[in-house]
């Protein structure tokens, strides 16, 4: 928690969290603002509509410390989460999009 | 929910209504007789639309704290959501206290309120602010609505938000165009109403009974989920079956008589020395729609240090979060204690029970004064022995409200009214003023301190203007007494900022705003005085000057362990 160079944060731990949500405006901030509002840093955040777009995934990338399963299921307890689901730090989806976060 | 709200239904022509008169209609129809608010520009079309119902009562704040805080009341009362409205921008501010008063203590809120015409968003308009994101972090969810026919999904589901689970305020932001907006209706929706509560895992409630029936020790912790979920009846049925000496916190005070047998009254920073000491001594504690607040556990590490822990809570997410429980149990409280209770044998728990007595013998909660009205634990008594039961007992924020929670003889879920999470000053009149237009057959005595009525003197005019059945006691000591009392122990005595140079002339004050005034001071008969005040109806204020040195005892230092109390 304490790590604040990035090197250091990439050594730590991490997990990929992938929630479905209802897509509207304020959601995200939703989201967002439970874990701002507690000092947790969202390393990673990717959001894009699914299907018709009444819906969007977002995906999460988040160094895990002893809050995150406290964090999971105050995301749960959101009125348009629809679903958390968690998988390790090394899921493919932030992988095959850093391609386009290389330092220029 | 009420029996008379009506289902779901087609109406037999489509009627062309605006979205206030579709907001107004959706209240009526969810069973909503009283509001609190002040209007402005933003939602005038929605007062307008008002104007015209003939069942819905408007209580017209002197500031929208007050409105907020009075369907606070409504809804702590009767334990059903309870509506306040303001206008855009300040209005919209006024009202953020009395919200995250709600959320910190899970009572059922709907907050409406106008916002600036859609296409003026985000220009800052005059009387802009970003409602929606400034409740974010203290509703349990919010909206702002974009259409009319919207409104006629977001309403009811802001009242089954509010009333569902764990209960918490639900905020409705709905710009003035839309208001204004006209559609045709053809079908009403149904009611919003608490949904069905999640079904629980019956091999938790198992292994939960026999941990009670293996315990030597153990303890009942009740916290105000019991009031909440309607379940005080079942936790002291639990209680007396399993032989089970409980605790409650400050928000649980009522679900079991204080006077019960088994009964400890409040744990905690305040908590009276043989109830910390119990609980040090347990070997299971069994935690009820409670959440280990920090002013109830003391230092976490420290509270019940030897105890295994059964937790039931409607929230998932209190469970594991300040203490690991060793069988935690997601569900509602009534359900489960209801499902517990043919599983838990009677047992006389003889030697417990006997070391419990002992502890209470030996370190009872100590009210000095008690007898003399004069005195801050005898006004608080000798108010309690002038009315029943069926009076509803609200609080500010300070020495004051620790005292009545330790003294006054609460015996009913739904008779306390005070506010733990936050701990808002100004919090007890408007609230007692709630209370008293939802249950108007009702005495509704507010205790009250000096700096606390400051915060919201202005609802006195309020009171007046209802006429409620609310009795202020004022318990006068020159100063923000708590605060007094924490830099005379902690901080050297450094008294900096807590006494107030200029008192007002509270008599004066209130009889300024409408309201019978009664000086205990200035009477040789206290006791007669108080009771003959307390028993005529409508509003008064009881002002009583109290020490100022006089301290809440016992106190668990901030930061330590519950059974280092000092004094009492
Ligand atoms: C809105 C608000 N501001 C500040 C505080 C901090 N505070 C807690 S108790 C207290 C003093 C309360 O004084 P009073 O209402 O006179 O009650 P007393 O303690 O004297 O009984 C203060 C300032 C608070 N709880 N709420």
């Amino acid at each position: 928690m304490n790590a604040n160079n990035w090197s250091e944060r990439k050594a730590l731990a991490g997990a990929v969290l992938e929630i479905d949500v209802r897509n509207h405006a304020g959601v995200m901030s939703h989201v967002v603002g439970l874990f701002s509002r507690r000092a947790y840093n969202l390393e990673g955040i990717l959001v894009m509509p699914v299907g018709a777009g009444e819906q969007s995934r977002v995906w999460l990338k988040v160094i895990e410390d002893a809050r995150l399963t406290q964090m999971i299921k105050q995301v749960e307890k959101l009125e348009d989460v629809l679903a958390v689901r968690r998988h390790g730090a090394d899921h493919a989806v932030f992988e095959r999009i850093e391609e386009f976060f290389r330092a220029a | 929910m009420s029996p008379s709200q009506p289902p779901a239904s087609s109406t037999p022509q489509p009627e062309t209504l605006s979205g206030a008169q579709i907001v107004v209609r959706l209240l009526e129809r969810q069973g909503i007789t009283t509001v609190a608010g002040i209007p402005g520009g933003a939602i005038l079309p929605f007062y307008d639309a008002l104007s015209e119902s003939r069942s819905i009562h408007h209580v017209l704040a002197r500031h929208e704290q007050g409105a907020g805080f009075m369907a606070q009341g409504m809804a702590r009362a009767t334990g059903r959501p309870a509506v306040c409205l303001a206008s855009s921008g300040p209005g919209a501010t006024n009202l953020l206290t009395a919200i995250a008063d709600a959320k910190l203590d899970s009572i059922p809120l709907v907050a409406i309120t106008g916002q600036v015409p859609q296409a003026m968003i985000g220009t800052d308009a005059f009387q802009e602010v970003d409602t929606y994101g400034l409740t974010i972090p203290i509703t349990k969810h919010n909206f702002l609505v974009s259409s009319a026919e919207e409104l006629l999904r977001v309403i009811p589901r802001a009242f089954t938000i509010a009333a569902s689970g764990r209960p918490g305020p639900v905020l409705v932001d709905i710009p003035k165009d839309v208001q204004n907006q006209r559609i045709e209706v053809h079908e009403w929706p149904t009611p919003g109403a608490a949904e069905a509560p999640p079904a629980f895992d019956s091999a938790a409630i198992d292994a939960a009974a026999a941990m009670i029936r293996a315990a030597e020790r153990p303890i009942l912790y009740l916290g105000g989920g019991v009031v909440h979920s309607g379940a005080a009846r079942q936790a002291v049925d639990l209680a007396e079956k399993a032989a089970l000496p409980t605790v409650m916190t400050l928000m649980a005070l009522g679900a079991m008589p204080v006077d019960h047998p088994l009964s400890l009254g409040m744990l905690g920073m305040h908590g009276a020395r043989c109830t910390n000491f119990a609980l040090d001594e347990c070997d299971l504690l069994i935690a009820v729609g409670a959440r280990f607040d920090d002013r109830a556990t003391g230092k976490v590490a420290a509270f019940c240090p030897g105890a295994r822990i059964i937790h039931i809570d409607i929230d998932p997410s209190e469970l594991d979060k300040i203490k690991t429980a060793h069988v935690g149990i997601a569900g509602d409280v009534s359900a489960v204690l209801q499902a517990l209770l043919p599983r838990v044998h009677a047992m006389p728990r003889t030697a417990w029970l006997a070391r419990v007595a002992r502890l209470k013998a030996d370190h009872p909660l100590q009210t000095p004064g008690i007898d003399d009205v004069r005195s801050h634990y005898g006004l608080i008594a000798a108010t309690a022995a002038a009315l029943d039961d069926e009076a509803t007992v609200a609080t500010d924020v300070g020495q004051h409200q620790m005292w009545v929670a330790q003294a006054y003889p609460l015996r009913r879920p739904r008779q306390w009214l005070t506010s733990g999470g936050l701990g808002t000053m100004g919090f007890g009149v408007p609230a007692a003023i709630g209370a008293a237009l939802a249950e108007p057959q009702r005495t509704v005595v507010c205790f009250t301190g000096d700096g606390s009525i400051l915060m919201n003197i202005q609802e006195l005019v309020t009171a007046a203007e209802e006429g409620v059945n609310l009795k202020i006691v004022l318990m006068n000591n020159a100063s923000l007494g708590l605060v007094y009392q924490q830099q005379s122990m902690f901080y050297g005595k450094r008294t900096f900022a807590s006494k107030f140079q200029a008192v007002p002339d509270f008599i004066r004050l209130a009889e300024a705003c409408g309201i019978r005034a009664v000086d205990l001071d200035a009477t040789q008969a206290p006791g007669a005085a108080l009771t003959a005040a307390l028993r005529t109806p409508g509003p008064c204020l009881i002002h009583a000057s109290i020490d100022r040195d006089q301290k809440v005892y016992p106190m668990v230092p901030p930061g330590a362990a519950n059974k280092e109390m000092i004094g009492g």
